[in-house]
């Protein structure tokens, strides 16, 4: 196995890390933490939206990342081919 | 039939399946008993995952926790939950490729050195410890008031029915029983919340009835739940009052306590490949996520439940948990005023009404008026939270003990059928010493829980990440960094918890930041100390920055299985 290619492979995740982690952050803090006065203006049904992110919407975005990033692990993995 | 016969029925079925998956799973050899053989399925290992992550304080704990503090309480939903990524990206594809045993393995073999080891032994087992405490102690809680026994008794029950299957199945055995204890605390915790949720708002999905509307009233749950706060002096629920720095930084600790937490991470090290390990931390949170977005929502139905029941209501005309619960000392009435009802306010000078918020979830089946099976059921569900995690705890303390201490360094020698014999002698004396504290908890139970995240997330979340993604991060610069993140994490915590070194109290909060959230800040010393120190010592030999080169690439888990 080349080290060129792991190189590679090694910075594609970095890439997909950086933009899921960013996607992670600014769900909880953003949203649910530093945002959530303003948010609170915002009514969904009898939420508050910044009240609603930090209780429930971040969690379920937290589990859609993980699914996500299961996928395009999977596929750079065959992409490279690491997958076995 | 009573709650009480309910219960005994329906906990003696759930411990007699709990101790057939034992028997059935039992370990042959150190890899079964550690990591279960390593072929675990990634959907066992999800459930099992989370059942393992759930304890009492999950369970019994975090949804009259946040019922008393409202928006505040989002700290430990987002932060119990939000780990689980930083788990899935940052640690368990690389942890598994690398295929040892334990987190101290993982240190010890990064690190090069026996001293490394020996640091991570000393924090798993510190963490391991003062957490099982609080399972015990849960254990106990639920025994003594729903089955009327004392709450010794309860606890020295608890710790043979685990003690059974820890030493008899180790991981493997553990595996399986926490598949099965995942099923009974989730529809457990999902009966009692579906029919609230129906009652109160006709919704039969609590994450949607919690923002639904009043059955029969034209406003919204949460509205009425806020007028009912301010009216009654508290501040209003989707609000909350800690700072918005205090807010971050706890979450932040507790995200990264999770994902440093041992006793997780090893569950990673049971599956066979490195994307069975991506899969199993989705599916993980996942089944979790099923009940901490239904947590929230029980908080608030019981809180409004609690509020409408008892303000301003005739002492004499309060149900029957009223004084059950009282009879425990952990509901207390004083009539301060001498006026026969309850005054339940924000102002302590005037408040007659103290509830410990642990008893929410138990008590709330019985204040909504629930058939008596589903009260019972709660209590086998915060019975098999308690128990699985405290197996886990103990999984990780047995094995600290006989293979990173004994094995690893003290007898290297010893045969497979040695080691495995100790690591079953260790899981009875960690059992013994988890029963002695559920029985007498320290004062500080609660105290020393949130401890145990901040020094996860200040010792080994560091030093596990600059292993991985830092191939230069050496020896000198890992142990520095533990080490002072843990010493500065117990400077905090001993100053402002227990009043040592000249104590202090909130104002002298550093920003304002509670020992809670502290874990943030010591872990951002040990990050800047470790990659400081490593500027100015060797790099890491060789071999060692190919370790870390062969744990990026998923392929090959094989190899490194072996030993």
């Amino acid at each position: 196995m080349s080290l060129e290619k792991q190189k590679k492979y090694w910075k594609e995740n970095l890439r997909y890390l950086a933009i899921l982690l960013s996607i992670w952050f600014i769900v909880s803090y953003v949203f649910g933490i530093l945002l959530v006065d303003q948010l609170n203006t915002i009514r969904i049904g009898g939420f508050k939206l910044g009240f609603w992110f930090a209780q429930q919407g971040a969690i379920y975005v937290f589990v859609i990342l993980i699914f996500i990033y299961i996928r395009l692990m999977n596929k750079l993995d065959k992409k490279y081919g690491f997958d076995e | 039939m009573s709650v009480q016969n309910w219960t005994y029925i329906i906990v003696t079925i759930t411990f007699a399946i709990y101790i057939g998956i034992a028997i059935w799973s039992r370990a042959g050899s150190t890899k079964e008993f550690y990591v279960a053989g390593g072929g675990v399925s990634p959907l066992a290992n999800g459930l099992a995952t989370a059942a393992d992550w759930m304890s009492a304080a999950s369970f019994l704990g975090m949804a009259g926790l946040i019922s008393f503090k409202g928006y505040d309480g989002s700290v430990y939903l987002m932060g119990w939950t939000g780990g689980y990524v930083l788990l899935a990206l940052l640690l368990a594809p690389y942890l598994r490729k690398f295929g040892k045993f334990t987190v101290p393995d993982f240190i010890g073999d990064r690190y090069y050195s026996n001293v490394a080891r020996t640091v991570a032994v000393f924090c798993a087992l510190l963490i391991s410890f003062t957490y099982v405490a609080g399972q015990m102690r849960g254990v106990g809680l639920v025994f003594s008031r729903f089955l009327e026994v004392d709450i010794n008794t309860g606890v020295i029950i608890g710790m043979i029915i685990v003690l059974f299957y820890a030493v008899l199945g180790g991981m493997k055995g553990i595996t399986y029983t926490q598949v099965a204890q995942y099923c009974v605390l989730i529809f457990a915790f999902m009966v009692p919340a579906i029919f609230i949720s129906i009652q109160m708002t006709g919704n039969p999905i609590p994450q949607l009835g919690m923002g639904g509307s009043v059955i029969g009233e034209n406003v919204y749950l949460l509205d009425k739940l806020d007028g009912l706060s301010t009216e009654l002096g508290f501040a209003e629920y989707t609000n909350g009052s800690k700072s918005v720095i205090d807010i971050f930084f706890i979450t932040a600790a507790l995200m990264v306590g999770t994902a440093g937490l041992p006793h997780v991470i090893v569950r990673f090290f049971t599956v066979p490949k490195v994307r069975d390990a991506r899969k199993s931390a989705g599916y993980a949170l996942l089944f979790i996520a099923i009940l901490y977005t239904t947590a929230p929502a029980i908080s608030v139905f019981a809180r409004v439940n609690l509020i409408e029941t008892v303000s301003n209501k005739e002492y004499t005309s309060m149900p029957e948990w009223f004084s059950k619960w009282e009879t425990t000392g952990l509901i207390t009435f004083d009539d301060k005023n001498n006026d026969g009802k309850i005054q339940y306010v924000a102002d302590k000078a005037e408040n007659e009404l103290t509830v410990d918020p642990d008893i929410m979830v138990l008590a709330n089946p019985e204040i909504a008026n629930l058939p008596n099976w589903v009260i019972a059921l709660v209590a086998a569900g915060g019975l098999a939270a308690a128990l699985s995690t405290a197996a886990g705890l103990l999984l990780v303390i047995s094995t600290s003990v006989s293979h990173d201490l004994i094995k690893k360094q003290l007898k290297p020698n010893i045969s497979d059928k040695g080691e495995l014999i100790t690591a079953r002698l260790s899981a009875v004396v960690a059992v013994v010493i988890a029963g002695y504290f559920g029985i007498n908890p320290p004062d500080l139970v609660a105290a020393t829980v949130a401890l145990a995240f901040g020094l996860a997330a200040a010792s080994f979340f560091p030093a596990i990440i600059l292993g991985i993604f830092y191939k230069r991060m050496n020896k000198e610069g890992a142990i520095a960094g533990m080490v002072v993140g843990i010493l500065f994490m117990l400077f905090y915590m001993m100053k402002f918890k227990f009043d040592w070194f000249g104590g202090g109290t909130k104002e002298d909060w550093w920003f304002g930041i509670s020992p809670e959230g502290f874990g943030t800040v010591a872990m951002l010393a040990n990050f800047t100390v470790s990659l400081l120190i490593s500027q100015f010592t060797p790099d890491p030999p060789q071999e060692v920055q190919d370790i870390v080169e062969n744990i990026r690439i998923p392929s090959g888990v094989g190899e490194a299985q072996e030993h």
